[in-house]
């Protein structure tokens, strides 16, 4: 819709993958996984519905669809959203409650290395105005953490990242999501 | 799984740029209050330009024009979730640090507002708040970057409600990035001489075939189909200034130039929001200007 779409599509293209954009619901149906990239969630959220995207979008998640949410996507995949606006609506993927902007504005927008269990090597993450995760369900595994906050994690074929993997060029976390997926 | 002692590094041109990407495909909207600035995030902006008066008012109103009060940011700070982002004089390197002390997400250094510098544009790579400025050429667009812009938008020419300057600096820009991309090794240092731009930075876009940062479009949008144009010439996102709260029902218009810009190749839609939005603000021709803002820079 909005936001880094095009970095992801060059991720998967990297790793030997057909990606698309999905527009519609059509799209959907076409899909074994979704990416849902960084942005602005308040304008994702709006526009989600305002294509009549957001129903058939929940009602594949219910219906088990593998799904990727980097930094304003980990937003929607919340089952609850803190410091957003009142009419922000998320898709209930991920049991966690997300905190809009936890990490400040953006001139404290960082960027670090992380362990990530199932990566050997430490992978560098950038932070942009991102998004925290508190009140985590018990079937929420977190694969990496930042200063002791969770910062990646999953449930099944459902993963969520604080940070942003599309804008480094290492494409192990788009691959551990293909993992996922077979 | 263990911490690693890695500490945060903030200020990077990769953290600068990264939000810029975050912003592609949206619309920035000018905005003069919170209560606009509401409307805007209401419609689906992606970030809000605070600022004391939109360009066309700038226009009418004559005199000189500087960094907004910070009272008013913060009051816009506070009001939206959104990133909010503030014009700085170009070459007002103070005024820029002022708005980076404000915590605004971004600066931009405009020619909307009046100079302060005749001759040196604000080093940019010295804050760590990203900077977007204007261009109306490729060189003048690579001159920003290695002063380290992270956003370049076309300048257009503000408070007009008039396309045409946006049209011609974005064909200007996206033609002789074209060309460059066919030009042979030796060729480039010429470019590079022609354009007054660094080497370095011809050479890469002769790779790339773009910018080396995100290029969004500015001055003069005041319709849908002004910034579905925008878009389908090659811009990555839109600015709107005064075509949104200078048109007869703003909280109409921002919604659909949002739809327009995200649905920008799709004619049906295009007609679909175009309807019913009551008459856009009422415009300039260029030939009766007294003040060509897109002139200013350097």
């Amino acid at each position: 819709m909005q936001g880094a779409f095009r970095l992801h599509l060059q991720a998967l293209d990297r790793l030997g993958v057909e990606g698309f954009e999905v527009r519609t619901a059509a799209d959907l149906d076409r899909c074994d996984g979704l990416i849902l990239p960084g942005g602005e969630s308040t304008t994702m959220s709006m526009l989600l519905e305002s294509q009549n995207l957001f129903d058939p979008l929940k009602a594949a998640l219910d219906g088990g669809l593998a799904a990727f949410g980097t930094c304003a996507g980990m937003i929607l995949l919340a089952s609850e959203v803190a410091d957003g606006r009142s009419d922000q609506r998320c898709f209930g993927a991920l049991d966690y409650q997300a905190r809009r902007n936890a990490y400040g504005r953006q001139t404290e927008s960082f960027e670090t290395d992380l362990e990530v269990t199932g990566l050997d090597e430490p992978f560098h993450a950038v932070f942009i105005r991102a998004p925290a995760v508190e009140a985590l369900g018990d079937d929420v595994e977190v694969l990496s953490t930042h200063q002791q906050e969770p910062v990646l994690c999953r449930t099944g074929a459902v993963m969520a990242s604080s940070f942003h993997p599309e804008l480094t060029g290492d494409d192990r976390l788009h691959q551990l999501f293909l993992d996922l997926l077979s | 799984m263990s911490e690693t002692s890695t500490s945060r590094e903030t200020g990077s041109p990769l953290v600068k740029r990264g939000l810029a990407e975050m912003l592609k495909g949206g619309v920035i909207m000018d905005v003069v209050n919170p209560e606009q600035a509401k409307i805007a995030e209401d419609a689906g902006a992606v970030a809000v330009m605070a600022l004391e008066r939109v360009p066309s008012d700038i226009r009418r109103d004559g005199g000189v024009s500087r960094m907004s009060d910070p009272e008013m940011i913060q009051g816009i700070q506070e009001t939206v979730t959104i990133p909010v982002m503030a014009k700085a004089r170009i070459g007002h390197f103070v005024e820029a640090q002022i708005l980076q002390s404000l915590d605004v997400d971004y600066i931009d250094e405009s020619e909307v507002l009046t100079p302060a510098d005749e001759t040196h544009h604000i080093d940019k790579w010295a804050f760590t708040v990203p900077f977007v400025c204007g261009a109306t050429n490729l060189g003048e667009a690579l001159r920003r970057i290695s002063e380290g812009a992270c956003m370049i938008r076309s300048k257009g020419e503000a408070g007009t409600g008039n396309i045409v300057e946006a049209t011609r600096h974005l064909r200007s820009i996206l033609g002789d990035i074209g060309k460059i991309t066919k030009a042979d090794q030796a060729e480039l240092f010429e470019w590079a001489k022609q354009l007054q731009a660094p080497l370095p930075l011809v050479q890469e876009i002769a790779e790339t075939g773009e910018l080396p940062v995100p290029m969004f479009c500015a001055g003069g949008i005041a319709t849908p189909a002004d910034a579905a144009m925008t878009m389908q010439l090659g811009a990555q996102s839109v600015f709107v200034g005064s075509g949104i709260f200078k048109s007869s029902e703003p909280a109409q218009m921002a919604e659909a130039i949002v739809q327009a810009t995200l649905n920008y190749t799709d004619a049906d839609i295009l007609a679909k929001v175009s309807r019913g939005l009551g008459p856009a603000m009422k415009g300039l021709e260029m030939a009766n200007l007294e003040t060509k803002m897109a002139e200013r820079g350097w």
